[in-house]
């Protein structure tokens, strides 16, 4: 059987020495590029001068860490019960949003749009938010839909609410149907924000009309945010939150709809916070946002203003004093004791930090994502005596960035940290030839870094499309600590056995 | 179902437009029918490259996707703007596999995310500006570079932004080509168009603009190839074997260069006609350059087209073409022997862009498989005139298929194995229908030339024949 299927694919099929001759044969159709003048620019690109140009660029983004509102949105809507997330704008962005997410959870992502052409560029969409709405009930049965906007629709200025009143009284879907919506304009800050606001648009439509009670129930609510591995987090938090006797909400909880099993029939709609929760979540002793970066601003300010209810935004329990924390906010919140068993957790995270620490002790580390995320991974590094150097975060704002450096500059292992908020994974490639580093930590996409330097790349962030199984397992909580920890040591180890002089083959390490 | 027959599958139909609300019944009902090989056309039955119907979940993708993602995105040596927010670019970085080789960033910038990132100021004020200023930043960081393309995301048509009178001034000042395509995502239908739009952007800013330093009778070009895992690697061995000169590569490992020479082959040769025949035939007119079409899928199509390409030339490329047949019979033939009894008899499903469903046919053949339903997502009425005189057979057709048919179809007609996109893999495998992505090659590749056959052929065998399908009944269930 082994030999049946082993045939020369791409991995292996082109480095025939054919096909250097073909190529080498092409060229004589390209333009020329003669072996002295690339040399020369090789050493260029990789130079002060260029380094300096390349920090002085204003218009010009080149590899990005950050996607568009509306992805953030589907994220957070189908978190919710029997919600079908509806784009109205474009079709090809929703083709988008759908495979970046089948990409990264390898799990299929449904959502409609209402496919918006020229005509609609010119009327406006509102044909297309009737038609689609009726054709998107009838043939799947959605419990909810949650409607975010392209930048088409923001451009020409639709309006969601006056749209969607007017599918009503057209009679596309019945009077009580739940639609949540949310402007999720592309040209305004990332997918974390479009999370954030879509967030903010299904907690207002969903508790609409439920009476804010005089005492609270007692439960504490729980915003995930935008995250790449929300389904082993999801599953984690709620796991803690079990052992700790606390009613929680999730909203919105998208971890089964990510981790649908294989059965032989497909479920669209898998799980999810129902509007009841929801409902419930109004009354909630607190909400608290785990990754504040997607869930501050909007959703924040209407738990404060509109549910008048006790908003804490973070801490992300990651790493063993972000978990800590996180303990201790709940405990202090609901007023419940940290059981001894999660005592035991932390013991055995510790208990592991100390079996690697000699292989990250000292380390120094390029990372890059999205602002809560980097700021939490950065705190979990240090905590193993590794340095941050290089700290890029696409979609972080002026005052982020200098709210972390002002965090960071009296720890003892962030002495040579900088943190480039808004920059982009272009200029880190400037920073790490200057001034390099030991490994990089980020997404799919730091993958050319990580090759260029010669330096592992330590695959936590998002999207990450080139490894399997990822999103599955907890980045949250002690768990979540052995985990990261057993990716970064062993990613750490594979580079020291392929590097290493092979003196006994280090049979230990 | 036992067998998908002409009245079974138009029963299958029915259900599915059951389905649909009254209006939404009557386009659909256009898009969908059951192949009669006994027509030679089918325009009378299908209605294709219509807009597709708002919240039936299409598949299908945009005029950016058409022209970034398909035909401009994999020139190696020019830098591809994606003008306008950050998402399009973002979603559509690196995924399609096309390979090259090269220095990403030196004298290669396919593997880059390069984006204007409009934010709110620049809709309010227009990104010509903007623009002007990136195209100089472009030419600081990528002084190997040797031309532009700007790819307009939807904000740019809608503001105003004149992006041809920025590019025509920029061309001068950067002494380089700067091509402003205006493929935003809201024109047209599907991807279709923006292909189209690209084609067209070829021709009036780069095709023509260079002379070949020489020029022989066996000059050909190869187009509507993207190199997916390097199919057109696998196939410009072959055609150089033959004796041919491939002087340019359209556009999968293509250069300014060839492009802007193209009009000097002797003979194009079309691999996806709905993505480049719009080039082939204003060549064919302008230049008269003759263009045919063929299929480097499957051993017998393979040498069908050889012949087929060997006969615009002399004796010696068609001695030539008929040494290569016979040097590759043995091991497509043992290739054939390793799959074809895992294969023999299982049926298929397609639903791809605008040239696989077809063209793969005969390679499912080869092996002894059988396609039982088949679609495109973008393809036009001229796909399934062609489609018709390959499929044999009773075949479902769907066309610009939305996401409940193709789940009610599989779930129905429960082929052996379905192919087609990322966004529609995970559904199948829920349902426990092997699956292969038949966009990206599912990551592996080549599947074009001599040297993709057997890797076809292995891919499609391990999922037909993936043991994890065979488990998906616990064994508790059912029992007494």
């Amino acid at each position: 059987m082994a030999d049946t299927m082993r045939i020369k694919d791409h991995n292996e099929i082109f480095h025939e020495e054919r096909y250097a001759k073909t190529w080498e044969g092409k060229r004589a159709f390209e333009h020329r590029c003669d072996a002295a003048a690339l040399e020369k620019t090789r050493a260029y690109i990789r130079g002060g001068e260029y380094k300096e140009k390349n920090f002085a660029r204003e218009a010009l983004t080149i590899n990005p860490a950050k996607a568009c509102q509306p992805l953030g949105a589907l994220l957070a809507s189908v978190g919710f019960k029997g919600c079908l997330p509806y784009v109205h704008g474009s079709q090809g962005c929703a083709a988008y949003f759908r495979s970046h997410f089948n990409r990264h959870f390898k799990e299929p992502f449904a959502s409609v749009s209402d496919s918006m052409t020229e005509d609609a560029a010119v009327f406006g969409g509102q044909k297309n938010m009737v038609e689609g709405l009726k054709n998107a009930y009838a043939l799947y049965k959605p419990e909810m839909m949650a409607v975010c906007t392209t930048c088409m629709a923001e451009v020409i200025g639709d309006d969601l609410n006056a749209f969607i009143k007017n599918a009503r009284k057209a009679g596309s879907v019945p009077d009580e149907f739940p639609i949540p919506f949310a402007h999720t304009p592309s040209f305004v800050g990332s997918h974390v924000t479009g999370y954030d606001n879509m967030m903010k648009g299904m907690l207002f439509h969903l508790s609409a009309g439920e009476p804010k009670a005089d005492k609270d129930n007692g439960a504490i609510g729980i915003i995930p945010g935008f995250d790449g591995y929300t389904v082993g987090n999801i599953r984690e938090i709620k796991r803690i939150l079990s052992m700790m006797g606390v009613d929680h909400i999730i909203l919105g909880d998208n971890s089964g709809v990510l981790d649908s099993p294989m059965t032989g029939q497909y479920a669209m709609y898998y799980g999810g916070t129902t509007v009841e929760d929801v409902k419930r979540a109004k009354n909630a002793k607190a909400i608290i946002a785990l990754l504040p970066d997607s869930a501050e601003k909007t959703t924040g300010t209407f738990v404060k203003d509109e549910w008048n209810s006790t908003f804490a935004s973070g801490p992300t329990p990651l790493g063993i004093a972000g978990t800590d924390a996180f303990l201790l906010k709940v405990a202090e919140i609901t007023g419940t004791d940290i059981p001894a068993e999660l005592e035991a957790e932390r013991g055995r995270a510790l208990d592991a930090m100390a079996d690697s620490n000699y292989y990250l002790h000292g380390k120094r580390f390029a990372i890059y994502g999205d602002p809560s995320y980097v700021e939490a991974l950065v705190e979990f590094y240090m905590e193993m005596g590794a340095e941050p150097v290089h700290v890029v975060i696409t979609n972080a704002t002026k005052r982020v960035g200098k709210a972390l450096t002002k965090k960071w500059a009296d720890k003892p292992f962030a002495k040579g940290v900088t943190v480039h908020n808004g920059a982009d994974l272009w200029h880190l490639r400037s920073l790490m030839i200057s001034d390099p580093v030991d490994f990089l930590v980020g997404g799919t996409h730091g993958k050319q870094l990580s090759t260029e330097m010669g330096i592992p790349l330590i695959r936590i962030g998002f999207p990450i499309f080139d490894r399997h199984h990822l999103h599955r397992y907890a980045t949250f909580g002690y768990q979540g600590v052995i985990n990261m920890l057993q990716w970064s040591v062993n990613t750490l180890l594979d580079d020291l056995d392929r590097k290493a002089m092979p003196f006994n083959n280090d049979f230990v390490r | 179902m036992e067998k998908l027959t002409k009245d079974t599958g138009s029963a299958l139909i029915e259900e599915a437009l059951a389905a649909y609300p009254e209006e939404a019944r009557a386009d659909r009902k256009q898009h969908l029918y059951m192949n009669d090989p006994e027509t030679d056309t089918v325009s009378g039955c299908v209605t294709a490259n219509r807009k597709s119907l708002p919240g039936v979940m299409t598949v299908r993708g945009c005029a950016y996707a058409g022209s970034k993602g398909v035909v401009w995105g994999p020139v190696k040596d020019m830098v591809h703007i994606s003008h306008g927010p950050v998402g399009c670019g973002q979603y559509s970085w690196g995924t399609r596999r096309n390979y090259s080789t090269g220095e990403t960033g030196l004298d290669n910038f396919v593997a880059l995310q390069v984006t204007s990132d409009f934010q709110e100021r620049d809709i309010v004020f227009g990104g010509d500006k903007k623009l002007e200023q990136l195209i100089r930043e472009a030419v600081q960081m990528f002084p190997l570079a040797k031309g532009i393309s700007i790819q307009s995301e939807c904000p740019v048509g809608l503001i105003g932004d004149d992006i041809e009178s920025v590019a025509k001034r920029m061309a001068v000042e950067i002494g380089k080509p700067i091509v402003p395509v205006r493929c935003e995502g809201f024109r047209g239908v599907s991807q279709s168009l923006g292909h189209h739009i690209a084609n067209d952007t070829v021709r009036d800013h780069v095709l023509g603009t260079a002379e070949p330093a020489e020029v022989t009778p066996y000059d050909v070009s190869i187009l509507g190839d993207y190199n997916i895992g390097g199919d057109a690697w696998a196939s410009r061995v072959i055609l150089e074997e033959m004796g041919l000169r491939v002087v340019s590569q359209w556009s999968g490992y293509g250069t300014l260069a060839e492009l802007a020479r193209g009009h000097r082959a002797k003979l194009n040769l079309l691999h996806c006609y709905r993505s480049m025949n719009y080039i082939s035939r204003y060549m064919e007119e302008k230049f008269g350059i003759p263009w045919m079409e063929y299929n480097f899928f499957g051993p017998t199509k393979i040498a069908e087209s050889i012949r087929k390409i060997a006969a615009n030339f002399d004796a010696t490329i068609q001695e030539n073409a008929e040494k290569i047949i016979a040097r590759h019979r043995p091991r497509m033939q043992a290739g054939i022997e390793r799959f074809r009894p895992r294969l023999e008899g299982k049926k298929v499903m397609l639903y791809v862009g605008g040239l696989r469903p077809r063209h793969v046919i005969g390679a499912y053949e080869d092996l002894g498989m059988e396609v039982v339903g088949l679609g495109y997502e973008f393809g036009h009425n001229d796909d399934y005139d062609r489609t018709s005189k390959e499929a044999s057979g009773a075949t479902l057709v769907y066309d610009d298929a939305t996401a409940f048919e193709l789940e009610m179809f599989v779930d129905r007609i429960r082929p052996d194995l379905v192919g087609s996109g990322v966004k529609e893999k995970y559904t199948f495998q829920k349902m426990g229908v092997p699956f292969r992505q038949m966009h990206s090659w599912d990551y592996s590749g080549p599947y074009h030339g001599y040297d993709g056959f057997e890797v076809f052929a292995r891919d499609m065998d391990m999922a037909v024949n993936a043991p994890v399908y065979k488990s998906l009944t616990p064994p508790w269930k059912g029992r007494v």
